[in-house]
């Protein structure tokens, strides 16, 4: 019997080791093929007419695991820019953009893998990835292959560290200082509380910022207290605690997932402060089922907002689309997907040129573009990848944003 | 004042993890197994009344019962599909399907919810409680779930202690073999636990809901682990241990909130589990185990 | 006869190991290999030696444990802050990330021992359930811990950057929830593999070692290996705390083959503990061998999976739940060892012939 154990093990292993070695190269490359010709399928009009060529850009981000809703907003907006650039006869003189999307689970490391995937599948640049960690070790990976690089909201300084790295979203420091500004300029109030999510970059670098400036404005802040991921169901204590110092208004640097807890248990408390939040805020409106009477008077700076006459056309085709109303996440890509065009018709990319040739000439072009996108009109970016565009600060009336 | 507030949501919120460790203590109680799809099971209760309520407009209570049902019926094909043909496998083996399941529930609702935030309507509608003039509110959902943990806890004492499946059950927690010799169809007692644990999830659900209301495919996984925690806290297997661990659970987690750091609540919570087990290797009420040579 | 029967066995574990090696860098020579399982070589070699050092609590010493990333996440953290912190001291890379291995898993092994000192006398369920929560709480603690270094010295907070107060020129090296960044991507696929190797002799030399055979006699009866006069605890250590450095080893490597290392439930929570466990149950209880198989194809066939698009995590979890009732359903082992014995009858007679 153990012998037989042994042989069954044995086949097992060169299983293993045909499955990990040889075999597998060919079985993945039938995998990004059938990938890509699913992808050739929904675009078959796009291939038919390309007579500039395809550019192939790769789009990673989470489109399953707790991250997913963001990750999903960028993967349909990216697929509805490309559609709609395609059916206009593509970038330039008609090169049509075929996208490939890959799941990252907002892990580092599969992140990684998807853009190996996306390499091997002959990407030519990265829209990506959608959260910050993940997408500060894919601009390593994109570095050494000197690929060129945007992500729609990886927002962590580090991000957009490496010179081939560009970003369509505020890093994360600016939200925090302008919001604090903002706050002492409009004299909104004396008190100021702070929640935040102590177990992500995003909400831990906004808050910092915004704890330093606050420093140099004229309100005090009276209280701060923290979640993590595990522990963000529930915010009776932080704001109980809100309400304890006197905070007139509170500070909500993290995404309206928890923030739509926080609204809701605030009122079950009736306790009304001002609520104030940043770009992660916005979506909040466009959560299934929310009771829009909470959020009235929650003021954010956002630089999109989907209600808005300039993005009413894409929210109209992304509702009709994908059943859903987009988020930040979404515009942030759109904007990307215009970006690239605008940059790659200003460079004169065509998609014969090596990876390497691509993003030499895009990172130059890059910084010569102007565009009037979702998210900000007339914006531009510098050589370091940010993006320069000036956040609004808007207020939630009668469930819609009033830009003030 | 403000003592008391944090007191009675902790309570609140131990009561939910009670409900929760509910299901998991009398699976493994009963079925020596760790059903990490318990949490999961919430989630699609949650979903259920979501659907009803929301979406379909009927009245919270109708919506309840249709969630209950939905979890029910669930609960007692997973046990039929993946726990029972791994009857006599060890232990964790049972656990990895259990595993397996979890991953399939959320992977499933992804498919068919979105990934979508969903803010969940109270099925609780009445007002606010007002005490101490004002001063103090305690809201409505709280009170309704800490009264509804009481009454699940005494019905379901009751039911074990003097129903002919409810002592089927606990003999078969005794001694599995010795139970099936004196007749007692094992494998049905297992499913009615599971139907059980599992309709006690739907109500979790419901209430967890809309307590914290929002909902995603992910809403069961991080409470379904505080719960297990929880279970354990109590002594896994012992009922009335659930209701201790959970409200335990609750109450140290909100207070560690307020007064120590509402960053590492969650690393003080565990501390203190570590503890506890340290100074009561089964949990407070766990019973003694006897070893054997 | 039984000694040299496991001398060959664990000859046939290194020769897989070094087969693949071989076979893999033919492969990369040659330029036959996609990106993606280039890229894939050493999650392979670090998933394989979580696997097989899980393998030596849980199948060896027979005590579940849910928090074996916590131990990988120490090893991670301790390896990738002393690379950082000695960037100007050490300048070659490789004898940092040398140094970065060692100390990771020495604290790793160490943590291993601290905990497992209160905590093996727990037993079953209950160890499995201290073992996750310390896991969390490694997690929890470094999630909001900061530490810089400057000309002074090291600044430790719990708060934020801002309050290290470091003098100019300092640099932040933990930062809270976005962890570290930067580090050198030191770990390459022979270093892996050689990692692997020595993974496998200290395991495998413990496995058929006299203190393999106690710490089996421990799982096996523990009353009656009290009995006849083996040190239940100081066995049980062994195994916990070599399996915890080991854990540490794969961590350090980890943390060296990204850019970036933070605590999340992902990457060092209990979700990881439980996918490292499935590694485990699936390669089979005490079989090192099957660890190692287990842990490559489970590390590959997600990736595999990508060309079901949406679906792909869906049927990932099918085939868990499938793989899992085929191995170990009492139903399925008995049928296929109906199947193998008609093979086998089958095939007798064949041999016969020849």
């Amino acid at each position: 019997m153990k012998k037989l154990i042994s042989v069954g093990l044995a086949a097992a292993m060169a299983f293993s080791l045909t499955a990990c070695g040889g075999g597998s190269t060919s079985e993945t490359t039938a995998a990004a093929t059938t990938a890509a010709a699913a992808e050739a399928a929904k675009d078959d009009a796009a291939e038919a007419t390309a007579e500039g060529g395809v550019l192939k850009i790769g789009v990673i981000g989470p489109y399953t695991g707790a991250a997913a809703e963001y990750g999903l907003g960028v993967r349909n907006a990216a697929e509805l820019a490309a559609n709609e650039i395609n059916a206009a006869g593509g970038i330039g003189d008609g090169i049509m953009i075929e996208l490939n999307a890959q799941d990252d689970e907002h892990d580092p490391q599969k992140s990684v893998n998807a853009y190996n995937t996306l390499k091997d599948w002959g990407a030519q640049m990265i829209i990506g990835s959608v959260t910050s960690a993940p997408c500060i070790a894919v601009a390593a990976e994109t570095k050494a292959d000197n690929m060129f690089q945007i992500t729609p909201s990886g927002s962590a300084v580090e991000c957009v560290a490496n010179d081939n790295a560009f970003r369509v979203c505020f890093a994360d420091p600016d939200q925090g200082r302008v919001a604090a500004e903002y706050i002492g300029s409009h004299e909104l109030a004396q008190k100021v509380g702070i929640i935040y999510d102590s177990s992500t970059d995003y909400s831990t670098g906004i808050r910092e910022a915004f704890v330093n400036e606050a420093a140099n404005q004229n309100f005090e802040i009276v209280a701060e207290e923290a979640f993590t991921a595990d522990t963000a169901t529930d915010f009776s204590v932080q704001i109980d605690k809100m309400r304890e110092a006197g905070a007139e208004l509170v500070f909500l640097p993290f995404y309206y997932t928890e923030a739509s807890i926080v609204l809701k248990q605030a009122a079950d408390r009736e306790y009304a402060p001002i609520f104030f939040g940043v770009d992660g805020m916005d979506g909040i409106l466009g959560v299934e089922n929310f009771d829009t009477s909470l959020a009235e008077g929650v003021m954010l700076l956002t630089p999109f907002s989907a209600t808005d006459e300039n993005s009413k056309d894409f929210t109209d085709a992304y509702v009709a689309a994908y059943g859903s109303t987009p988020n930040q996440f979404a515009a942030d890509a759109y904007d990307a997907v215009y970006a690239i065009k605008a940059a790659v018709e200003k460079a004169g990319v065509t998609p014969d040129m090596s990876v390497s040739d691509i993003c030499e000439a895009m990172k130059t072009a890059m910084t010569e573009i102007t565009i009037d996108g979702l998210t900000g009109s007339g914006m531009t970016w510098n050589a370091a990848g940010e993006p320069n565009k000036e956040p609004k600060a808007a207020m939630i009336v009668d469930g819609a944003y009033v830009m003030q | 004042m403000s003592f008391l507030t944090y007191l009675i949501n902790g309570i609140s919120l131990g009561s939910i993890y009670a409900i929760i460790a509910l299901g998991y203590t009398m699976v493994y109680g009963i079925a020596r197994m760790l059903n990490f799809a318990h949490g999961d099971i919430i989630m699609v209760g949650a979903f259920a009344v979501f659907t009803a309520v929301s979406t379909l407009g009927m009245p919270p209570f109708i919506g309840l019962i249709a969630a209950i049902a939905i979890c029910t019926a669930l609960g007692l094909t997973i046990e039929f599909v993946a726990y029972r043909p791994l009857r006599g496998a060890t232990s964790l083996a049972v656990l990895i399907t259990a595993i397996g399941v979890s991953y399939l529930l959320q992977n499933l609702a992804l498919l068919i919810f979105g990934s979508n935030t969903r803010q969940f309507t109270s099925i609780v509608t009445l007002p606010n409680l007002k005490l101490a003039g004002g001063k103090m509110t305690v809201s409505s959902v709280t009170i309704v779930t800490i009264v509804c943990c009481i009454v699940i806890m005494i019905a379901l004492t009751s039911f074990i202690n003097h129903t002919k499946t409810g002592q089927a059950m606990l003999a078969v927690s005794e001694d599995r073999g010795a139970a099936t010799l004196m007749g007692i169809n094992v494998n049905r007692t297992i499913a009615v636990t599971f139907a059980i644990g599992s309709a006690l999830a739907a109500v979790a659900g419901a209430l967890l809901c809309s307590m914290y209301p929002s909902l995603t495919p992910y809403t069961g996984s991080m409470p379904g682990i505080k719960a297990f925690t929880a279970a354990v806290f109590g002594g896994i297997g012992s009922i009335p241990g659930a209701l201790i661990g959970g409200l335990i659970l609750g109450v140290v987690e909100n207070l560690s909130k307020a007064y120590i750091s509402s960053q590492l609540s969650d690393a003080i919570v565990f501390s203190l589990l570590i503890i506890i087990l340290l100074v009561r290797p089964t949990g407070i009420l766990g019973k003694k185990i006897q070893e054997k040579v | 006869m039984e000694k040299k029967k496991e001398r060959m066995r664990c000859a046939v574990t290194y020769a897989m190991v070094i087969l693949f090696y071989i076979i893999a860098e033919g492969l990369i020579m040659t330029g036959h290999i996609s990106s993606l399982m280039k890229g894939l070589l050493v999650p392979v070699c670090y998933y394989a030696i979580l696997a097989v050092s899980l393998n030596l609590t849980v199948g060896i010493l027979g005590e579940l444990s849910l928090g074996h990333a916590g131990f990988m996440c120490i090893g991670a953290f301790s390896g990738a802050f002393f690379t950082q912190c000695t960037e100007n001291a050490i300048p070659s890379v490789g004898l940092r990330f040398f140094l970065a291995l060692v100390i990771g898993s020495a604290l790793a092994g160490l943590f291993g021992l601290l905990i497992g000192i209160p905590v093996l006398r727990l037993k079953g369920d209950y160890l499995a359930i201290v073992t996750l929560a310390f896991g969390e709480i490694i997690k929890n603690l470094i999630n909001v811990l900061y530490v810089g270094m400057d000309s002074a010295g090291f600044h430790f907070s719990t708060k934020d950057t801002t309050s290290l107060k470091l003098a100019e020129g300092g640099k932040v090296i933990i930062k809270g929830a976005q962890g570290i960044t930067g580090t050198p991507r030191a770990a390459t696929f022979t270093v892996g593999i050689i990692l692997l190797l020595i993974t496998l002799v200290i395991v495998l030399n413990l496995i058929y070692s006299r203190a393999g055979r106690a710490i089996m006699a421990i799982r096996d009866n523990r009353i009656a290996a009290e009995s006849i006069g083996i040190d239940v605890t100081k066995f049980k250590l062994l195994a916990f705390s070599i399996s915890a450095a080991l854990a540490g080893t794969a961590g350090v490597l980890y943390g060296h083959s990204l850019s970036t290392l933070a605590a999340t439930s992902k990457t060092f929570g209990y979700n990881m503990s439980i996918m490292i466990l499935v590694y485990v149950v699936l390669g089979g209880l005490g079989n090192i061998r099957g660890s190692l198989i287990s842990a490559a194809i489970l590390t590959v066939l997600p990736e595999l999976l990508r060309g079901f698009e949406d679906y792909r995590m869906l049927i990932y979890s099918l085939v868990l739940i499938l793989l899992m009732l085929f191995n170990s359903s009492p139903k399925a082992v008995e049928f296929r060892g109906m199947l193998i014995e008609r093979i086998r009858r089958a095939k007798k007679p064949a041999k016969e012939e020849t």
